[in-house]
């Protein structure tokens, strides 16, 4: 290989370093044997991970976050769904101004939104509780769902619509027979978004979570505040774990999606 | 519903006498819609937007917060801090995203790897990726370590709670927002135009500064305004990572509440939420970058 | 041949009509995208609407299977408007343009797809979707997906699916549009013996003028949301109405001449100082400037062993300027009187020379294959 060619990929190589070394450095930290936080470690174990699974104050969080971005999912996969329906066919000026208030929170800054509802909610005595974790990941996991199956739902051939009706379905048949089957890909990819969006979410968690429903990410700000004991470590490797296999199965139902799609594709080329 | 349109649909009727009648699936799309825009709005746009409101009228209706605000030295240096910071992450992921969307791009067996782990740290929470960075410029981190055994520093230097701290922890994290963006571009330049311009004898990097770079000018565009858009509102990085008196607009944002000083808070937040919305109004305007934008985002 | 033909009713076709059928789309100043067409389509009937892109062929056929709803006018189909009947209730089977076919059913669950929705009982449908898949010779391919299938086997899934549940009515957009031109003139065939075989009627839309001729009973030729003209394709071909459809249809030459006197139904008239007669039943008047027409394929070299009658022909003295020899047949383009480019196709075997570019030649064609337009 000439210099000419090898000084980009070096260059490239050195950028992607860049970007994955810190994640690899926490990975490895959370096997560390140490007491305090040192790199390399001096030895490997599994202590870290003992102590978080032995401690109700990281697992009672841990249930917290997982049973709220549960609750986020059906929430925001159901009312996401029906509007991104609602909304491709809307008369344009209507379109515009809905999927303006339905993507917001994807441009608005976070803190902005975080102090608003804030500011709401604690008129209502929800602080602190999980329902409003609850109803505010909605709002902020909503986007996702409707852009995934907006995008599923764009990708369907208007023409398998109409040859359903055409061959007796009634329109509600239409859609659980043909539409519904067609887009559940984007469905299912827009609620592993909104799992994540919310499993992760820390601004808002930090305002309204309270005492009464904080949540993982707002109990290692918490502990950070204090201490970085490699516990934090472990706890960020298995959220990292568990939202890459997340996102790898919303990439492998992509793809699954693309290939069905391709029949009426290729067929129409 | 029903009271709404009946009266429209028996209009019609009259005037058309052929036409069909009130046809239900015309509202169909606009009920679908509704449950999800109700919720918006109760559970996020009118908090935000009521919040915002004590901008103007706490104490009273008025726009005297606004005037104080401008003349405010905390908020001029806040701000100052807020743009310079943007700036300069943005120009850092800029200057090292091109390269790696180019590598992206041109890559063949690669290319799957590559995007892993652009995509890797893009999928793990700002929370993470700036605990990553506490460990790894602490005072007893990996970076004082290898510079103490490089022997270029004697004794270990603060990095952690530094401008510079926030500036690597926000690229490293707004670093695929610029990548992506400039991968979608060049993946849209056709492959025979490159060929054609070394056929007619340009070298690579007449090339590149004649063919490539203009072509993909809506994907840098789209990746700057996105990554400076995001930059304004950061919060959690320059909380975790940052010196305790550099501080953010959205940390500032952040302590007003904590004082329960709304007013202050919500002229603070319309400010910021006015410049990221003028910044991508303008964006907009720009050719090809709407385009751009909507890919990058999904 | 199988039981789906000849069951009942469906053994015989709806008849379909069009009366003055108009759609104009809501857009502002929005041309008229079909503009008064009527038509009597007869039960049993195959029948194409033929015309260019844009020329309203599809929209009528949308509006007839109630994907559109017409702006003004009404469609019966046997004798019943069904303007304000769903789709899904019209009982009319439609071959898309690119099948849409189900990608996520099976080649059988797409074929009983409309006999699900029907409340046919599972047993029953077993036995009409295999009856089916056997009409389009596609027996043992049911559990496959489409995705699966080429090309011309998605096609024939699509037919299927579209006469299971025994349609008396079938409507057909551009069906074998996506196909390469061996398989679509082999399935042109399929079509007919289909046609035949079912006894329904059928409704066939094509910017094809080939496929037209082929398969059809009758052509009702689209331009610009009207009817050019309705015939069969012999009709079409030897008498057409107007330009458009001289045009559209086959290779036609124009020649631009002045009426001089009309006899009975014939015209004659004057090209360039030659005369020259045409058919025409009585729709012109001396003096006037007209455009006669006729095929490449009728005119012939008018010398060595042509053996024309003299008062049944027409002739004109032209010169070659370009000899082409495809074949079968050569093309030779001519040039006469002021510059009017003339057409002159000669079969290869007839040919007793061929003619050089610059030879000036005489030609001469039948009266009866001179139709003013």
């Amino acid at each position: 290989m000439r210099l000419a060619s090898l000084l980009p990929a070096t260059v490239v190589g050195l950028i992607l370093f860049f970007l994955a070394f810190p994640i690899v450095v926490v990975a490895i930290v959370s096997f560390s044997s140490a007491t305090y936080l040192t790199f390399p470690p001096p030895a490997f174990g599994l202590r870290w991970y003992e102590a978080y699974f032995s401690n109700p104050d990281w697992l009672k969080p841990t249930w917290v976050s997982i049973w709220v971005a549960c609750a986020v999912v059906v929430l925001a996969t159901f009312l996401g769904t029906l509007a991104a329906l609602g909304v491709a066919r809307l008369p344009k000026a209507l379109r515009v101004v809905a999927a303006g208030l339905i993507l917001s929170p994807l441009i608005v800054p976070g803190i902005v939104v975080a102090i608003g509802i804030y500011y709401a909610y604690s008129r209502y005595g929800l602080v602190g509780t999980p329902i409003a974790m609850v109803l505010a990941h909605t709002c902020l996991a909503v986007p996702f769902v409707v852009t995934s199956v907006t995008a599923s739902l764009s990708g369907i051939d208007p023409r398998l619509e109409q040859a359903a009706l055409s061959l007796g379905a009634t329109p509600g048949a239409t859609f659980f027979q043909v539409t519904l089957p067609l887009i559940q890909p984007g469905v299912l990819v827009g609620a592993l978004f909104a799992f994540i969006t919310s499993f992760d979410e820390l601004i808002v968690a930090l305002f309204i979570s309270g005492t009464g429903a904080v949540t993982l990410p707002r109990r290692m700000w918490d502990d950070l505040r204090f201490h970085i004991d490699p516990t934090i470590a472990a706890v960020s490797t298995l959220t990292i774990v568990l939202t890459a296999a997340l996102m790898g199965a919303a990439h492998l139902l992509r793809k699954r999606a693309e290939r069905t799609r391709m029949v009426t594709s290729s067929a129409a080329a | 519903m029903s009271e709404l349109t009946q009266p429209a649909s028996l209009a019609l009727a009259v005037r058309r006498p052929r036409a069909a009648p009130f046809d239900w699936r015309r509202a169909v799309p606009l009920l679908l819609a509704a449950p999800l825009l109700l919720y918006m709005l109760v559970f996020y746009a009118l908090p935000v937007v009521a919040m915002l409101l004590r901008s103007l009228n706490d104490p009273a209706w008025t726009l005297a917060n606004y005037a104080t605000l401008f003349e405010d030295v905390v908020f001029q240096k806040t701000f100052w801090i807020t743009i310079n910071t943007s700036v300069t992450v943005t120009l850092g992921c800029l200057v090292l995203g091109y390269p790696v969307a180019m590598g992206l791009v041109r890559a063949r067996s690669m290319a799957p790897f590559i995007l892993v782990i652009i995509l890797l740290p893009f999928w793990t929470s700002v929370l993470v990726r700036s605990y990553a960075w506490m460990v790894l410029l602490g005072r007893h981190g990996l970076v004082n370590e290898a510079l103490l055994a490089l022997g270029m520093i004697d004794r270990p230097i603060r990095i952690l709670n530094t401008p510079l701290a926030t500036q690597i922890a926000m690229i490293h994290i707004l670093l695929p927002y610029m990548i992506l963006p400039i991968a979608n571009a060049l993946r849209q330049i056709d492959p025979s135009l490159i060929r054609a311009a070394s056929g007619l004898g340009s070298t690579p990097i007449m090339t590149f500064r004649q063919v490539i770079l203009p072509l993909s000018m809506s994907g840098v565009a789209a990746g700057t305004l996105l990554t400076f858009v995001l930059a304004l509102g950061f919060y959690i990085t320059p909380a975790m990572v940052g010196g305790p008196r550099d501080i953010t607009l959205s940390m500032l944002i952040a302590q007003q509440v904590d004082q329960l000083n709304w007013a202050y808070a919500a002229t603070l937040s319309a400010v910021l939420l006015a410049t990221a919305l003028a910044i991508l109004a303008v964006a907009r305007k720009l050719p090809g970058v709407g385009n751009a934008f909507k890919t990058s985002m999904r | 041949m199988t039981g789906i033909g000849t069951n009942g009713v469906s053994g015989t076709g709806a008849s379909v009509t069009l009366s003055s059928l108009e759609k104009t789309y809501d857009r502002a100043n929005a041309a008229k995208a079909v503009d008064g067409v009527s038509l009597d389509i007869r039960s049993g009937e195959f029948l194409t609407m033929l015309g260019p892109s844009g020329s309203g062929k599809t929209t009528t056929l949308m509006m007839i299977a109630g994907f559109e709803t017409p702006t003004a006018g009404d469609i019966a189909i046997d004798g019943k408007s069904v303007v304000a009947m769903p789709p899904y209730r019209r009982n009319i089977g439609m071959v898309f343009q690119n099948y849409a076919l189900f990608p996520h059913l099976t080649v059988e669950e797409n074929v009983g797809f409309p006999l699900k929705q029907r409340g046919v009982p599972k047993a029953e449908r077993a036995k009409l979707v295999a009856e089916a898949l056997e009409l389009v010779h596609l027996p043992g391919y049911g559990a496959r997906y489409p995705r699966q299938l080429s090309g011309g086997q998605q096609q024939r899934v699509a037919v299927a699916r579209a006469v299971v549940f025994k349609p008396r009515l079938l409507l057909m957009d551009e069906p074998l549009g996506a196909l390469d031109k061996q398989l679509r003139e082999n399935l042109q065939l399929e079509m007919r013996r289909l046609h035949a075989d079912l006894g329904i009627t059928f409704i066939y839309v094509t910017h094809d003028q080939e496929e037209a001729l082929t398969m059809s009973d009758r052509i009702a030729v689209m331009n610009d949301g009207k009817v050019a003209q309705v015939g069969s394709p012999e009709d079409l071909y030897d008498r057409p109405d107007n330009r458009f459809v001289a045009g559209f249809i086959g290779e036609s030459n124009f020649l631009p001449a002045v009426v001089r006197g009309v006899e009975n139904d014939m015209v004659v008239a004057e090209y360039e100082g030659t005369l020259i007669r045409a058919l025409c039943p009585g729709k012109t008047a001396s003096g006037q400037t007209v455009m006669l027409t006729t095929r490449p394929e009728r005119l012939r070299f008018a010398d060595g062993t042509w053996t024309g009658s003299e008062g049944q022909h027409n002739r004109l003295r032209v010169t070659v300027t370009e000899a082409v020899f495809a074949g079968e047949r050569c093309r030779y383009m001519l040039q006469a009187g002021n510059g009017t480019s003339i057409v002159l196709k000669e079969p290869s075997s007839a040919a007793i020379r061929r003619r050089a570019v610059g030879e000036r030649a005489e030609i001469a064609w039948s009266v009866a294959d001179t139709i003013l337009v």
